[in-house]
């Protein structure tokens, strides 16, 4: 039986994109909870700490309201790239999205703050303007959690099933990714592809999930 | 020169009492020591200096610039203050070198001098050989010094220093005397130190400031601190002293002399002035300022006499406890001429005599407080 990789390749590109977008959205966004108080920041921590705990319809939902058709971002996206963003493989990134966030942000946040803070103390002493002092001072000391923390959200975003499923539905080629895959087969009653496809992802999870243990550091 | 007077207060907390810091000082040149027990707001002085916290209100002036001003609320960042910390931990970047931690704090200058100036900065701490390892790799020797080049490179007008010597064995903190002294005869930075150890204030204190509870209760060279606490809180703090319970008989101005009752006995005093005929006070008298010998061989004036209770080797003295606990120091071979003694006197010279106001929390418990 030939297998079509296409979902899992599909799924690596996703995840990495979403990873890669919730790192830069996330570092910046755990640096102001780690650093600055301002008004509203206790909502701003449990606002991005909720998809962790909503049911994911809801979130779909939600997604659906935000970037559909008929949204005014998805109307903005319509006029500016030709065609739809909901179900296409970009909202599988922005579902993916949902899930990696909240993960990297509390971790990198926890990350930050654990920075003993005389290292701070000393740079600002030393001059270190508040730019120089985070990429030169405390991002190189928390680099290994953060590190661990990005390889913990790229597995997770490898797996959602979800919201991928109702804002970038299940097309075969386009926006099936592994999870959805999956769920097609069972359907259909192919249980040696959704079998394998299952042993697949769990092994590359299992591989990342190791990468991060190796990564925390001692 | 730095002139500052700070208030803070802290207000109390389910883990922490209540807490208001309220000095003034000056300090110029030379070393000036921030001397107290933990909680009197040493380190809490360097951090409204160096502006890691900011003040309630008052004034810090270094040199010609306001650092902090409570009424016209200036208030420079701490990037700003020019004043050189050496923490605690030192503090040193673990990621980076010890060239690259000496680079970060010269990074304002232009490039081709911060070479130089690291270059020279590394040569004058005798880091040179170790400049390409990080922290953890070089010994504490060098971590120290690195930790007060790292400080000086940027050219402060204060060096601030939290308890240098906090947790350091014997040699090290005599490296670090050596290069604390090697500082201030190079560069003419005013010193602030933070310390609770009296030792390191003659090892390397111009002036001394004594905190108690937020606030200074005395100030002055450490040698004439020494020789004067300035109540019997001070002369407990610095731990010095035979502390004994005392009763003013007689003032004599004219020929510099009282006469003071300890116990049962009286004892001949300098005259004491700012005291009257009749004030009962805390004679204060240093250990080694003592000396005990046989009754036999030593009648005479200004003697208690006094049971032994125990004999006690110290790396620097022999000391004789006595009843009513009275701490004698002698000297090895001074003590061995005299061991087989029986009956005790101990002499109290009348020019080293010293007395102090009875406070109102008066620990008596405490009237021998951790003696050499």
């Amino acid at each position: 039986m030939a297998i079509n990789w296409f979902p899992l390749w599909l799924s690596l590109r996703v995840a990495l994109l979403s990873t890669a977008v919730a790192l830069a959205c996330g570092l910046w966004l755990a640096y102001l909870l780690a650093n600055r108080s301002f008004r509203g920041k206790e909502v701003l921590d449990a606002a991005i700490t909720l998809p962790l705990v909503l049911p994911p319809t809801v979130l779909g939902y939600y997604l659906l309201v935000l970037i559909g058709r008929s949204s005014w971002i998805g109307r903005a996206w319509e006029e500016v790239f030709g065609s739809p963003l909901v179900f296409t493989w970009k909202a599988a990134v922005i579902a993916a999205l949902l899930h990696s966030l909240p993960l990297l942000v509390k971790s990198a946040r926890a990350a930050l703050e654990s920075v003993d803070h005389s290292y701070e103390r000393a740079a600002r002493n030393l001059g270190a303007s508040e730019w120089r002092l985070f990429w030169r001072v405390t991002l190189p000391l928390a680099q290994r959690s953060i590190l661990a923390a990005t390889a913990l959200a790229f597995a997770r975003s490898l797996g959602d099933f979800g919201v991928t499923l109702m804002v970038a539905g299940a097309i075969p080629g386009s926006t099936q990714t592994i999870s959805v895959a999956i769920f097609n087969a069972v359907e259909g009653g192919n249980m040696t592809l959704a079998g394998t496809l299952a042993v697949v992802i769990s092994a590359v999870a299992l591989a990342i999930l190791t990468l991060a243990k190796r990564l925390e550091p001692r | 020169m730095i002139r500052a007077r700070l208030r803070k207060t802290f207000p109390a907390r389910p883990d922490s009492a209540a807490f208001a810091l309220d000095v003034e000082f000056e300090a110029a040149a030379g070393v000036t020591v921030l001397f107290g027990p933990s909680g009197s707001g040493k380190t809490l002085t360097l951090d409204l200096i160096a502006g890691f916290v900011r003040a309630d209100e008052g004034r810090i002036l270094l040199e010609d610039q306001i650092l902090y001003d409570g009424t016209s609320g200036v208030n420079l960042v701490p990037q700003d203050r020019n004043c050189g910390y050496v923490f605690q931990n030192y503090a040193l970047f673990p990621h980076m070198t010890l060239r690259e931690n000496l680079a970060f704090g010269a990074e304002r200058r232009p490039r081709l001098e911060r070479h130089r100036l690291v270059n020279e900065m590394l040569e004058k701490f005798r880091l040179t050989d170790a400049a390409g390892r990080r922290p953890h790799q070089v010994s504490g020797g060098q971590r120290q010094r690195c930790s007060i080049a790292r400080a000086l490179i940027g050219g402060p007008k204060l060096l601030l220093l939290d308890e240098p010597a906090q947790g350091l064995d014997a040699l090290l903190r005599a490296e670090l005397y050596e290069t604390l002294r090697q500082v201030r005869k190079e560069f003419s930075t005013p010193v602030l130190l933070v310390t609770h150890d009296l030792d390191e204030c003659f090892e390397l204190g111009d002036e001394m400031l004594i905190l108690r509870d937020g606030q200074i209760v005395q100030r002055g060279t450490p040698s004439s601190v020494l020789d004067q606490p300035v109540n019997l809180e001070v002369a407990q703090q610095l731990g010095r002293f035979n502390l004994l319970a005392a009763e003013i008989k007689s003032l004599d101005p004219g020929r510099n002399l009282s006469r003071i009752l300890v116990g049962q006995f009286e004892l001949e005093g300098p005259y004491f002035p700012g005291h009257f005929k009749g004030d009962r006070v805390t004679l204060c008298v240093r250990p080694e300022q003592l000396t005990a010998a046989s009754r036999e061989t030593r009648p005479g004036l200004n003697q208690i006499h006094a049971a032994l209770e125990r004999v006690v080797e110290t790396p620097q003295w022999m000391r004789l406890e006595f009843a009513g606990q009275i701490h004698v120091n002698m000297a090895r071979a001074a003590y061995e001429e005299v061991r087989e003694t029986k009956d005790w006197m101990i002499e109290f010279p009348t020019r080293e005599l010293r007395v102090v106001s009875q406070s109102v929390t008066t620990h008596h418990r405490e009237s021998v407080a951790g003696t050499e």
